[in-house]
């Protein structure tokens, strides 16, 4: 019997091996000792086989026995999945909870979604219909406001020779049975199986022509994302990376949000949870918990399952992507997970490459960012996955091999910046360090959609930051007295757009999301004063008089002053301007 | 029925190897018999097979090849605990060396933990009141918080430890006990920490754990999860709100550090292991609230920066678990403002929930946020007065210099013995700010300045 021969012989921290040959296939999901903790087989010799194991393996003797299961590490996919909170390899937190209590215990084993929860099923299909994979078969509400659909899974495709009328279904009930090209019977019930290592297929792949709005100020107008791209926000501790995520999960317009707590803190996926549950969508007036999943591996949860953590949100987020839906995955953060690879490479004693990561970084970093995609699927229906990957660089130094290697396959990058934390300028993302290459494609969308001079009044924006950057360097040398009055008024807007326009409250109920239309007007009242004051110093006319009129300080506070719902108080704004500034040309 | 095993296969440092052991478990504990019947306790932390490696938490002094006698207990490494630890003293492995006599253990707790299921915690928000400005109005301490102090030699991390102690402990009730994990510091400091517990009455709500820096290094390793299990327990099950004070961090990482090498592990950055990150976390996580208890862990570990260098991997890896860090200044620390605490570079990242009306007052975050963002112009106006001379800066970079001092001499500095109230301590930022023209309170709703700015 080949089951005997695979018996634990060494046990290295979450690393156990087993002597001799076996049966076992590469990442293969087996089920480790007495307690049937999860492993995958992570390397095969001729006469040793290596398993991670992903959870703690305190009290495991060798002799125990490996079982194998046939399977890859997978997922089960299926309504009832949003809402919840899982662990790293999909397992419910609730249900761990119910189990083990207040503290997470060994060899836990729980369904990934409720098995007993009945779901009004719509079938979509009827006897002799020919369904490709993909196709939707059937559909049911999942949350107020996502309709689940269930689609034939990737390579499978037959004639329907069996169908249940409409009804309440349990995910493993079986309601279309369909017949394979090769002469076999294939049962589908409301989930599916999918492993997380590997991309689910996709008709093609899109450009990527429309922005995912944030709502957040710096991003939408200075850097942003695309839907379907990939972003990194880099930065060291207390610059503001989990709050920046946090505001992103929070008011993104995707339609699925998926949050990945990779090896961070417990207290923080506890807020998300409480967080997301009291907030109101501002797109469809129900809880953000409607369109939520959460997967928490905290810092202290075994090392290998973080790894994992990272593609079973992939996964997740290609899933609901492939019913049509834009999802959006926040990692929080890649570098944990990195350090996870690092970590399990050490204990398997590889070679080592930059800083003790394994060689293998690079690869295992591109195979996930390029998992994200604006994508025709298989159903024939557009969807997306925008990824964001927080870094936490050691020593909050750029240089060191995750955030560079990450940088090599996002396209956007918004760096958190020390300085303006300290300063409590946030979001800290520094507008010198960061870039956005999604802006040439982006520019049509924005054109038609908000205004022609959006993009226009952005890129003067940036001139006069790159400007202020300029000048700073002089009056760090020579004071601020001994500018020209042109150069005091440059300063002075640049002043303006840094307080008024990027720094944004994430606790004031109106800046906390701001709509395009509210940002191209804040821009415009900045840049119309910047034109109105820059021709009065043309008049010998000295800056402190301008200052006086109270108008640059009223300006920093439109953010807090107009309410959301208001816009056309900005009109007023710029009439203020217009007729307090004519009364110097008359002079 | 017991099996003893003769002899050992190798001695490397702190480990040693044994052979054709039966039915080893991994992590767990052995006792090692010398010929002179001393006996050392070790862990499993390695198996190939029959053949296992065996870390020494006392250190192999002593031990040959031959003169030894081990045994497996079966069990992970694990602390007797009962109500009465209150007021007593153990060694760095949970052993008592008050010389009270061993204690009556209710039951036994494996020292490793578990992780706390995340929706099973509840979200810190009461704060603490600690008493000293800088904390309670910048960096504000919450019950389930783990809030380090970053230090460097020679600087009053103790002193501030123990007023937060002193000061936290007169506003709790009887609820309240302290544990105390002290990994290789010296004799006088343990001394000053239990001293300064005595003279602050509550000594009796004490609970000590000591590796001194004369102990075994190794043993070190586990003195901070012996007072986490205890403290977790104290909390959890007794209900009490728990302060857990952990001194110096550092050592204890360079024990882990000494420990890895000599297992021949492959080193990270400045020759950590590559796993420092997930034990760090493994400690500091283990301070929370959970639903099903009234009571709370938190948890002020103190580290010293080598080099006062806050990117060397032990205040890094730590400000990236921890919820903010208090960093104490030498620059401060040489003006002679006590505490030295550098505002700028702490953080609590708790503070936002947990102060606002309801808690502190409703004024608070705005004059935190205020105070933030103008002591930072401070600095500014100071690098460049560094350059061009304080005489040539402008009137509002002058204010600000003056602001900056005034802060530092009335706000930041204050007694050892002085226990503010958050009345007391909003107030004096509003008198500091008022010293400043309106207008360059940018962070303040209208309504808020109008109400708490002091026109001259």
């Amino acid at each position: 019997m080949p089951e005997n021969k695979n018996v634990i012989y060494g046990i290295n921290g979450p690393v156990v091996t087993i002597k001799g040959k076996t049966e076992l296939s590469m990442m293969e999901m087996v089920y480790v000792g007495e307690k049937r903790l999860i492993g995958e087989v992570i390397k095969l010799e001729d006469d040793c086989t290596t398993i991670q194991v992903y959870e703690e393996t305190t009290g495991l003797m060798p002799g125990e026995k490996v079982e194998s299961t046939g399977n890859m590490l997978s997922l089960v996919l299926g309504p009832g999945i949003i809402r919840n909170i899982f662990d790293g390899i999909q397992r419910p937190l609730s249900a761990i909870e119910e189990t083990s209590g207040a503290f997470i215990g060994k060899g836990a084993s729980v369904d990934a979604i409720d098995t007993q929860k009945k779901w009004d099923v719509t079938i979509d299909v009827k006897e002799g219909d020919f369904l490709e994979s993909g196709q939707v078969y059937a559909h049911c509400q999942e949350s107020p406001v996502i309709l689940h659909k269930m689609m034939v899974p990737p390579y499978i495709r037959g004639k329907v020779i069996e169908c249940h009328q409409d009804g309440q279904y349990c995910v493993n009930d079986t309601i279309v049975k369909l017949k394979l090209d090769n002469g076999m019977e294939y049962c589908l019930t409301l989930c599916q199986k999918w492993p997380i290592r590997s991309p689910r297929p996709t008709k093609k792949r899109m450009g990527v022509v429309k922005p995912l709005i944030t709502g957040q100020r710096v991003i939408d107008t200075l850097f942003p994302v695309a839907k379907g791209g990939a972003a990194a926000i880099p930065g060291g501790f207390g610059t503001g990376k989990t709050m920046t995520q946090h505001q992103l999960a929070k008011w993104c317009d995707a339609d699925i949000i998926i949050y990945v707590g990779c090896g961070e803190r417990g207290n923080e996926m506890t807020q998300a949870l409480q967080e997301f549950s009291e907030l109101i969508d501002p797109r469809t007036g129900k809880p953000l918990t409607d369109r939520t999943v959460l997967i928490a591996n905290t810092s202290n949860m075994p090392v290998a399952a973080r790894e994992a953590s990272i593609y079973t949100g992939i996964t997740i987020a290609e899933y609901y992507r492939d019913m049509g839906y834009h999802t959006a995955l926040m990692a929080d953060s890649t570098s944990r997970w990195a350090e996870a690879l690092r970590e399990i490479s050490g204990r398997l004693e590889e070679m080592p490459a930059d800083e003790g990561f394994p060689a293998y970084l690079p690869s295992r970093l591109s195979e996930f960012y390029e998992r994200a995609g604006y994508v025709e699927t298989l159903c024939g229906e557009e969807g997306s996955v925008t990824l964001i990957g927080a870094v936490s660089p050691q020593g909050s130094d750029f240089s060191e091999p995750v955030t560079q290697n990450t940088k090599r396959f996002t396209r956007c990058f918004w760096a958190l910046d020390k300085s303006l934390a300290y300063a409590r300028h946030y979001p800290a993302i520094n507008w010198n360090d960061s870039y956005s290459e999604y802006l040439g494609e982006l520019k049509g969308w924005y054109d038609e959609n908000v205004s022609v001079e959006f993009i226009k009044n952005r890129d003067k924006i940036c001139e006069i930051l790159l400007e202020e950057n300029g000048l700073l360097e002089i009056v760090n040398l020579v004071g601020s007295d001994m500018l020209p009055d042109d150069q005091k008024l440059t300063l002075e807007i640049a002043r303006l757009i840094r307080v008024g326009f990027l720094q944004q409250n994430a606790f004031h109920k109106d800046d906390t999301f701001v709509s395009l239309e509210k940002q191209m007007k804040m821009m415009q009242v900045i840049l119309h004063l910047y034109k109105k004051s820059m021709k009065i110093i043309s008049k010998q006319i000295p800056i402190s008089n301008i200052l006086s009129t109270g108008l640059f300080d009223k300006a920093v506070k439109m953010k807090y002053d107009i309410p959301n719902d208001k816009l056309e108080m900005f009109d007023e704004y710029i009439n203020e301007i217009d007729s307090k500034l004519e009364t110097f040309f008359r002079e | 029925m017991e099996i003893k095993q003769k002899g050992l296969k190798q001695i490397n440092g702190s480990l040693v190897v044994l052979e054709g052991v039966e039915n080893p478990q991994y992590e767990e504990m052995v006792e090692i018999e010398l010929n002179d019947s001393t006996k050392k306790i070790g862990r499993i932390v390695k198996i190939d097979g029959d053949k296992v490696v065996v870390q020494v938490f006392e250190g192999t002094r002593g031990i040959s090849m031959t003169n030894v006698k081990t045994r497996k207990t079966g069990k992970p490494m694990e602390i007797a605990l009962s109500p009465e630890i209150l007021g007593r003293i153990f060694d760095g492995l949970g052993r008592p060396i008050d010389s009270l006599g061993e204690i009556y253990p209710t039951c036994h707790k494996d020292v490793n933990g578990a992780p706390i299921n995340p929706v099973s915690r509840v979200y810190p928000r009461n704060y603490i009141n600690t008493g000293i400005s800088s904390i309670d109005a910048l960096t504000t301490l919450i019950r389930g918080q783990k809030l380090p102090i970053f230090s460097g030699s020679g600087m009053k991390h103790n002193e501030l430890a123990v007023q937060i102690v002193r000061q936290a402990s007169v506003a709790d009730n009887d609820d309240f006990a302290i544990v105390f994990a002290a990994m290789g510091v010296k004799n006088d400091v343990a001394e000053y920490f239990r001293r300064s517990f005595e003279e602050a009455n509550v000594l009796n709500r004490v609970v000590m754990f000591l590796n001194l820096s004369n102990d075994p290094i190794i043993e070190r390793i586990i003195t901070p999860r012996c007072a986490l299990t205890a403290a977790e327990y104290l909390a959890y099950e007794l209900n009490k709100q728990i302060l857990v004070v952990m001194t110096d961090m550092t050592s204890y990482a360079e024990a882990l550090r000494e420990f890895s090498s000599s297992k021949g592990e492959i080193p990270g950055r400045k020759g950590y292991p590559g796993y420092l990150y997930s034990d760090f976390a493994s400690l500091y996580e283990r301070a929370g609230i959970i639903k099903d208890s009234k009571g709370s862990v938190t948890q002020i570990p103190i580290l010293t920066m080598p080099n006062d260098d806050i990117t060397n991997p032990i205040p890094d890896l730590t400000g990236y678990i921890t919820e903010g860090q208090i960093v104490l200044d030498r620059s401060l620390d040489y003006k002679g403002v006590y505490p030295p605490i550098g505002i700028l570079a702490s953080l609590s990242r708790l503070m936002k929930d947990g102060i606002g009306e309801g808690y502190t007052r409703d004024d608070h975050s705005a004059l935190s946020n205020q105070l933030f963002a103008v002591y930072a112009k401070v600095q500014d106006a100071k690098s460049l007065a560094g350059v061009i001379g304080e005489d040539e800066l402008s009137e509002t970079d002058k204010m600000y210099i003056k602001f900056g001092k005034e802060f530092e001499t009335r706000f930041i500095n204050q007694g050892f013995y002085e226990n503010r109230t958050i009345e007391e301590t909003l107030d004096l930022g509003w008198e500091l700010l008022s010293m400043l023209p309106k207008k360059e309170l940018d962070r303040v709703d209208e309504e808020i300045l109008k109400k708490h700015y002091i026109e001259n």
